[in-house]
């Protein structure tokens, strides 16, 4: 009995020193908008947040995944406009019903990704480039079978996005959420989830051992994509459009998520839950920059500094934990 | 149980030569020879780690050709490398159960992997740690011990060890010896090679020795002595070249101090170590592995960095522990550390490059200074021959030199940069008794040049034939200083263990 106090008592320690940095920043972070911004600690900016943040989270949960296994996707951002727009012309086009025409859009993304993976690892080139080639060739597949226009796609996906009654909040929220601790489990508690970060720790190491690192890297990629094919849908039905040009940049948005939330790019460590933390503190400081009434080019400045100094404490932190 | 037909591998030259051989179960059979002899080169062939270029294998009776670890572990042929390929982010259960998670439709059974783990970690002697820690946590003995844990709990037939008591201390090899003899009760034929011939003589039923990639004979237990079985890992026509002629230390350069510390301080593997090495001594560090000695070579050369204590080099002023490794280098230290894969080479780099690289920062080069690779060339040349580096030309990569070939390159890399003052942490970890020899010669040459010479060795009777002094680090405390000729081993040993009886200070958590 008192063995198992002990060992709790060990958890929350640990659960403390995993997430309590981030916990602590994010309410800093309220605090400070919340005192300086008038209308900020109110249910509408809120939820209003919380609605706006499903795409990203979904994307970065797929690159965490990635990057533990110490990859890398730069085509995230493309392959979402991909399969939106794939989305669109299974709708619109093709007149499939909704749940053909989601399931479609999402298994796109997963084939792209699935090559990605399957590229990079089975010849053995960096994933940098390969995900780089797969960000061209999407974007450009993307202005193909849109002609590069932006089609509407009509209100039948609009509840995705709408917020449900009593809650406030979207299904689309409802669905990261769940993202997010599936992607915290797959890590933990799948055989998937540990070969990744095997893999990321020491990829010769496991190979010797005998594991293949194939199947795994492109079950991991064909994740991320089919996340970025989940996240493209949840876009669309926010904007009742499919835009070819949608998610430009969006690579870089997430792994900035990423590193917030201490994962290493050189693979091995990171967790989905302090990503979906990295999120927020994004989300927040954005929001709460435009409150207060700053610029685009301001909030830029604000959010690379914070990039950098979160990366800078986490590293402070790891060294002092080391003496 | 396993039998080998003229086994043969062609890499850049032939590295196993038409080896015909045969091992029984229940035995354990000893693969002898220099470093470069084809030891490694067989048994990857064996585990299906590499191709053989011609020859074939019988297993139990059927044909084996294995082209992949996974095909030869599924055929129970095991192999645990020397290097070490414990992943440190993952916890020991993990480690122990990588390739084959118990799982049930891809979701781990953590109760089932905790409960199986705990048993194989106590039947290794680990049974004091926590399946659940993380594999970093580990000291270089327990990741070996953990890594033949991890290799030997699926049913095996064949099981190759390579070095596997390089790392570890008295008491865990004898850990392992006895599951050997288990391992062996149980049918098992187990491949052993070790440079540790006392060793070898009493644990292998049969011994092989190959040399140049040729085997030279199969004998039994008790056929051969020690230096039987080295004379003929040797090969008689290669005499040792001479190294370059050194001066002799004048009477004035022994009473010189080169190195002087005070009360270093790294917590908490070095607690307050204090002495003076003179000019043209070779200092021998002893230690049980674990007990600080690689950490007090890595504070003095600024590695890590001291928490506290200070430094004499030569006769300059005492001053502040240094940094990082640059400032030790310009100040003359010069550092040979223990893992040369790590960070003692750049494995894909020519010997030539990998020699150079020390001079890319010598005072008086600006930093735009060109590099100038025909002079390196050169100097690598020198040193290939002087020191026998076997090698086809000084722009071959390093990493396809064998152990001990790569070890010199380290040696030659820092003799070329020079310094008045060389910690060697294990010099001859790992490697053939030539080039053992070799170091040794390479080590007394400096020392009659009037360097100052730190040798850290888990081999007591290396250090006794080497050292002028011999010290002893001994739970994160220096114990003892002995000075020869006439050491007493049993003194030794006694002060190795001294700092492990003391009443334990710090306060468990």
């Amino acid at each position: 009995m008192k063995d198992h106090a002990v060992s709790s008592n060990r958890a929350i320690q640990q659960t403390l020193a995993t997430y309590g940095g981030l916990l602590v920043a994010i309410l800093a972070l309220l605090g400070f908008f919340g005192v300086f911004a008038k209308n900020f600690l109110t249910a509408t900016t809120l939820l209003t947040m919380a609605n706006s943040i499903p795409d990203i989270t979904v994307v970065a949960v797929g690159m965490t995944l990635v990057l533990i296994a110490g990859g890398i996707d730069l085509s995230v951002g493309s392959v979402l406009a991909l399969s939106a727009c794939c989305l669109g012309w299974l709708m619109v086009d093709l007149k499939l019903p909704l749940w053909l025409a989601s399931l479609g859009a999402i298994a796109l993304g997963a084939c792209c990704g699935g090559l990605n993976g399957w590229i990079s690892a089975a010849f053995r080139i960096p994933a940098f480039i390969v995900t780089l080639g797969m960000l061209e060739i999407a974007r450009g597949s993307a202005y193909w079978i849109t002609d590069s226009n932006t089609k509407y796609v009509g209100s039948s996906l609009g509840w995705f996005s709408d917020p449900i009654a009593p809650l406030g909040v979207s299904v689309s929220f409802l669905i990261a959420t769940a993202v997010v601790l599936a992607g915290q489990w797959l890590l933990h508690q799948t055989v998937l989830g540990r070969t990744a970060v095997a893999i990321g720790t020491n990829a010769e190491s496991v190979r010797m051992a005998g594991i293949r690192t194939t199947a795994p890297m492109v079950t991991l990629y064909a994740i991320c994509g089919g996340l970025c094919g989940l996240a493209g849908m949840m876009q669309s039905s926010r904007l009742s459009t499919v835009d070819p040009n949608s998610g430009v940049g969006m690579e870089l948005s997430a792994i900035a998520a990423c590193v917030i939330g201490g994962t290493s790019l050189r693979g091995g460590q990171g967790s989905v839950v302090r990503t979906f933390f990295g999120v927020l503190v994004i989300s927040i400081l954005q929001t709460g920059l435009a409150q207060l009434g700053a610029t685009d080019p301001i909030k830029r400045i604000v959010t690379g500094g914070v990039i950098i100094l979160s990366v800078l404490l986490d590293s402070l932190r790891k060294q002092s934990a080391i003496r | 149980m396993l039998k080998l037909d003229s086994l043969t591998k062609d890499f850049a030259t032939r590295a196993v030569d038409q080896v015909s051989l045969e091992f029984a179960p229940g035995q354990v059979h000893a693969l002898l020879g220099a470093n470069g002899a084809g030891k490694s080169t067989l048994c990857k062939m064996i585990a299906g780690l590499i191709l053989p270029t011609q020859g074939s294998m019988v297993l139990a009776g059927k044909k084996y050709s294995p082209d992949s670890k996974r095909q030869a572990q599924r055929a129970g042929v095991q192999i645990v490398q020397q290097e070490l390929n414990v992943l440190e982010t993952l916890t020991l259960a993990e480690n122990l159960f990588l390739s084959n998670l118990p799982n049930r439709w891809g979701i781990l059974s953590r109760r089932t992997m905790h409960r199986r783990a705990c048993e194989i970690l106590v039947d290794f002697g680990l049974g004091d740690l926590d399946p659940h820690a993380p594999a970093s946590s580990l000291g270089v003995g327990q990741q070996q011990l953990l890594e033949i844990a991890a290799n030997t709990w699926q049913p095996t037939q064949v099981l190759i060890l390579d070095e596997p008591t390089a790392a570890l201390s008295t008491r865990e090899s004898q850990r392992l010896f006895e599951k050997i003899h288990f391992w062996k009760h149980q049918g098992v034929a187990i491949l052993y090679i070790s440079h540790r011939l006392a060793e070898v003589q009493t644990l292998a039923d049969r011994i092989s020795i190959l040399r140049d990639g040729r085997l030279q004979g199969t004998w039994s237990r008790g056929e051969l002595q020690e230096c039987d079985i080295v004379a003929k890992m040797t090969n008689p026509a290669k005499s040792i070249a001479p190294i370059s002629s050194i001066l002799p230390a004048s009477p004035a350069e022994s009473s010189r101090q080169a190195l002087r510390v005070e009360q270093l301080r790294l917590s908490p593997k070095v607690q307050n170590v204090s002495f003076s090495l003179r000019a043209g001594e070779i200092l021998g560090v002893a230690g049980l592995v674990g007990s600080g000695r690689t950490e007090l070579l890595r504070a003095i050369f600024g590695a890590d960095r001291a928490s506290g204590g200070s430094l004499q080099v030569g006769d300059k002023p005492a001053c502040k522990p240094f940094r990082n490794p640059n400032e030790a280098v310009r100040a003359g230290l010069v550092m040979i550390s223990e893992d040369r894969k790590a960070d003692g080479l750049l494995l894909t780099e020519s010997i030539a490059a990998n020699i150079q690289l020390p001079m890319l920062d010598r005072p008086g080069l600006g930093r735009f200074a060109l590099a100038r690779t025909g002079q390196a060339r050169r100097i690598a040349e020198t040193y290939c021959q002087n020191l026998a580096i076997r090698c086809d030309s000084t722009d071959q990569s390093v990493g396809t030199l064998s152990g001990g070939n790569q070890q010199k390159v380290v040696l030659a890399k820092w003799l070329e940069r020079d310094g008045t003052v060389f910690l060697m942490d294990e010099p001859t970890r790992g490697i053939d008794v030539a080039a053992r020899q070799q170091v040794y010669e390479v080590i007394r040459n400096l020392a009659k040049a009037g360097k100052g010479i730190l040798v850290v060795s888990s081999d007591l009777e290396e250090l006794i034939g080497l050292c002028d002094s011999i010290g002893v680090m001994s739970n994160g405390r220096w114990t003892a200083s002995f000075s020869g000729p006439n050491y007493e081993p049993q003194a030794i040993l006694e002060a190795m263990f001294a700092g492990y009886s003391a009443p334990e200070t710090s306060t468990p958590p």
